[in-house]
């Protein structure tokens, strides 16, 4: 009988992408391109967030977009953030703040390399769409010191109360009429068009209308793509500095082809591995991810056949699964509307409702958070959301932890053994439910 | 006869049970886990099987109705002789290996005065082994390791210093074949170890004389059943691979799970201490894992961090627990951080305070991080078992009672002395429901 064995080494694999991944690494290359050419071109930069990212808005005034999230993500991923991370320590900032701000500060102290080598740009302005994220303030606190550029402050007001009230509509709009337009304007040069943000919105809505057939291809059994590793790359274009693009227009409805095409030939997910195997396990997954260890996280989930259906992070820079699109007949109530419904500005009860209706309409085995170390927008309220969710679903849930950028935070070992025993626990689960039925 | 393995690999220890084909517990072993994990598997499972035909030599011996009075003794004394055969057995395979060391430049001028040194002290420990299995007599550990390094060194310094011989070359030799000899199972067959030690016992025991026929029998008869290992099921923490083949691994929260229920059925909550990691698991009626908790990113407050104190207070680990107990005034202790623990602790040492109030502080503060742990993991139901090494501390078992009547109320708290093998008891009752068929482990 086979049983106590030696372990073995794997050997190395070359990355399987998608068609669509290739796509959109290229559109990246050429928004960095973009943004490092500044210097030469005359392009204008504005810095601000993925949450309440006001893209249509903000290429109305000919402004480069510059995610700084992104950027740390960008880093995380090609392993460059745990030395950014040790150097914003060494300017001063405590080992509990926000790794993606430290990665952002050390990597403006070691030169601001961007992905392409090249030197990202000073922002010319920093445009803060506050959507429930106190760090975000304090973040660009730190970059308007260093840059001592023009700084915005949109206020999106909590939904403490889980809807939208049109004094909450008003009251934004206001702050888009009185500080934010004007002060593009002043930074920019450019007058602002409200027939040009018209323009984009429509493109918006064609993009998002493809992102959510995307999404919620997932229902199908396989699903055809997952909906968490791989859902980043999806929610790419659309969160970051392409929304409101022709170029985002084009990739969403190509990636829902080629989405449609896996769910016809009845295809699972592409993974860094190639197809994944048998789906054995569908989940919801609530929080960020791990950038420093991005794939070995993944390939802890393909290797056992578990396939994310759902996830609430990939709502963070837009909910729009719940039916909300961009209006480009109410143009400004919209970016107001949009703002709002941002997965950060919602309150627990609708973080819960909507985790427990994913894990019903994507008919998922249960729920599993990654907690992370250093976000307490996400964190806070976790194990009570974990609690909920499975007293009104009756599927089981579990917890890892880990953290955004700082690789410091990813014991592999604890993780792998926290996920295999959820899927045992699934198992378990289901045996007992088949043997009462 | 058909057995079920449960393999528990710790961080420090590896335990594994093996069950008869109604879920009765056989036998049990432990080892230490040492560098290499499939040896350790190994070993811990021999162990359980030469603990299973002592149960099986008492079953069968009671039922030929002769030493009544005498079995515990005479199954004692048959132990202690088989321990004793083991380790001359390991000593031999120690020797061999040490005196293959011996060449090189390093030995060039000395490789006589060394292989006479090397067997003198090997004379030496053999003919000191009997006492350490004397009745009655206290060994420092039970593993080889322990037992032969401790030894070892001392006979080595006086040697070295007769002979005028380099003490660290010997020591050296060891270091190097000591390693080796822990990674291979001992050698020799199991039956002819049972035949000598019985041996030994009917020859130095004449109290059992009368019998000697009728035992011999019985013991030959029951060495002749064979304890076939019909399926095993590893679990733990091999850190990136635990040496068994995927089908025969399941999770050590559900083995936790599984093994606590089968101690006692109306466990709802599990919390498990060990070396490197601390578990709140939630279980339901039929020992299915509901929900569950661990340190992720940190081991403070575990195990490891009551090893570090005795290390650090020069005392053994199993005497911490009876010296805290000796406090009606705990020192107040927050940090569970092991290497803040060990400044606190030299800081007020030097203050004066009573080692044992340090102490009862300090094991507060491990069972006030389970019980934070407890909480995230939906808090304690009735019943409430405690379970891993720490379960067999008292100090540590009061603090819990405390914080627990202080959280929960008035719980039934559980903890089985054979408590360290809980994860592998699970395990192996997985691997008799794996072998009815049931891969999911289900009880049905």
């Amino acid at each position: 009988m086979t049983v106590i064995v030696a372990p073995k080494a794997a050997p190395a694999k070359s990355v399987a992408k998608d068609d669509s991944m290739l796509k959109q690494k290229e559109m990246m290359a050429a928004h960095f391109d973009r943004l490092t050419s500044s210097g030469e071109t005359g392009a204008k930069v504005c810095n601000t967030f993925v949450p309440g990212n006001l893209n249509e808005l903000i290429m109305c005034f000919d402004l480069l977009n510059n995610l700084p999230e992104v950027n740390a993500i960008q880093s995380g991923l090609r392993r460059q953030s745990g030395a950014y991370v040790l150097e914003a320590e060494k300017i001063g900032h405590s080992e509990d703040v926000c790794t993606y701000v430290k990665s952002d500060i050390g990597m403006m102290a070691k030169g601001n390399i961007g992905p392409n080598g090249k030197r990202m740009p000073d922002p010319n302005v920093l445009l803060l769409s506050y959507t429930g994220c106190f760090t975000f303030m304090k973040w660009f606190e730190l970059l308007r010191e260093q840059y001592k550029c023009e700084t915005i402050m949109l206020h999106t007001p909590y939904m403490g109360d889980g809807k939208i009230t049109p004094n909450m509509i008003q009251y934004m709009v206001k702050q888009l009429k009185e500080e934010v337009i004007p002060t593009l304007e002043r930074v920019s040069g450019v007058k602002f068009d409200i027939d040009r943000l018209r323009e984009y919105l429509k493109r918006s809505v064609k993009a998002e209308d493809d992102l959510v057939k995307v999404l919620q291809a997932a229902k199908t059994k396989p699903s055809p793509i997952d909906a968490y590793f791989g859902g980043i790359y999806y929610i790419g274009p659309m969160f970051g500095a392409f929304r409101g693009t022709e170029d985002a227009v084009e990739y969403y409805k190509f990636l829902r082809a080629e989405v449609e095409d896996r769910v016809a030939k009845g295809l699972g997910p592409v993974t860094p591995d190639g197809d994944m195997g048998k789906e054995k396990y569908r989940l919801v997954v609530e929080g960020p991810p791990n950038y420093t260890n991005f794939r070995q996280f993944w390939k802890m989930f393909y290797d056992e056949g578990a396939v994310v259906v759902a996830s609430s992070y990939t709502k963070v820079g837009g909910v729009y699964d719940l039916g909300f699109r961009h209006d480009p007949d109410n143009p400004l109530e919209t970016l107001a509307e949009y703002c709002l419904g941002v997965y950060t500005n919602r309150n627990l009860p609708q973080r819960i409702d909507m985790l427990a209706n994913y894990i019903d309409e994507y008919e998922a085995d249960g729920l599993l958070i990654n907690s992370i170390k250093s976000c307490n927008s996400f964190s806070a309220g976790q194990l009570l959301i974990m609690r909920e969710v499975e007293k009104r679903t009756g599927k089981p849930a579990a917890f890892v932890e880990s953290d955004l950028v700082d690789p410091r935070y990813f014991s592999a070992a604890n993780i792998k053994n926290r996920l295999e025993s959820y899927f045992q626990m699934i198992e378990q689960k289901r045996a007992g439910a088949s043997a009462a039925a | 006869m058909k057995t079920f393995v449960g393999i528990d690999l710790g961080s420090t220890t590896t335990k594994a049970v093996l069950l008869d084909d109604n879920s009765n517990v056989i036998g049990r072993g432990i080892t230490n886990s040492r560098s290499n994990y499939a040896t350790a598997a190994r070993v811990a499972g021999q162990e359980a099987k030469v603990d299973g035909q002592f149960t099986l030599f008492r079953r069968a011996l009671r039922g030929t109705g002769k030493l009544t009075t005498q079995l515990d003794d005479f199954l004692g004394a048959l132990e202690r002789a088989f321990r004793l055969e083991q380790f001359v057995d390991q000593l031999a395979d120690l020797e061999q290996t040490c005196l293959g060391y011996i060449q090189g430049d390093r030995f060039k001028t000395m490789e006589a005065g060394i292989k006479d040194a090397v067997g003198e002290i090997f004379n030496r420990l053999r003919s000191e082994a009997p006492d350490l299995y004397a009745p009655g007599a206290k060994r420092k550990s039970d593993f080889f390791r322990d037992i032969a390094g401790s030894r070892y060194h001392i006979h080595a310094e006086e040697v070295a210093r007769a002979a005028t011989l380099p003490y660290d070359l010997l020591i050296n030799l060891y270091d190097k074949s000591i390693i080796e000899v822990e990674n291979r199972p001992p050698k020799g067959d199991l039956s002819d170890k049972f035949r000598r030690a019985l041996a030994r016992v009917l020859k130095t025991e004449p109290s059992i004389q009368s019998s000697a026929a009728v035992v011999q029998k019985t013991i030959e008869d029951t060495l002749a059943i064979d304890l076939e290992e019909t399926y095993l099921v590893g679990t733990g923490y091999g850190r990136v691979t635990l040496p068994f083949s995927k089908e025969h691994i399941r999770s050590e929260i559900l083995c936790h799970g599984l093994g606590a229920h089968m101690m006692y059925p109306n466990t709802r909550t599990v919390l498990d201490i060990g070396g490197q990691d601390t578990k709140g698991i939630q279980v339901d009626a039929s020992g299915i894992v509901e929900n569950f908790q661990m340190n992720d990113r940190c081991a403070a407050g575990c195990g490891r961090y009551l090893g570090y104190i005795a290390d650090e207070m020069n005392m053994g680990l199993h005497e911490l627990g009876p010296m805290a107990m000796k406090s009606d005034k705990p020192a107040r202790i927050n940090s569970t951080c092991t290497v803040f623990a060990g400044a606190e602790l030299r800081d007020r040492l030097s203050l004066g305070e009573k080692r044992e109030d340090i102490l009862a502080g300090l094991h507060r503060a491990i069972i006030l991080r389970a019980i934070s742990i407890i909480s995230r993991s939906g808090g304690v139901t009735n019943e409430f078992t405690f379970t891993g090494g720490v379960a067999k501390n008292e100090a540590a078992v009061r603090e819990l009672r405390k914080l627990i009547k202080e959280n929960y109320g008035d719980v039934v708290i559980n903890i089985d002395p054979e408590s360290i093998y809980t994860g592998a008891l699970g395990a192996a009752e997985f691997a008799r429901r794996a072998h009815l068929g049931q891969a999911d482990g289900s009880a049905q």
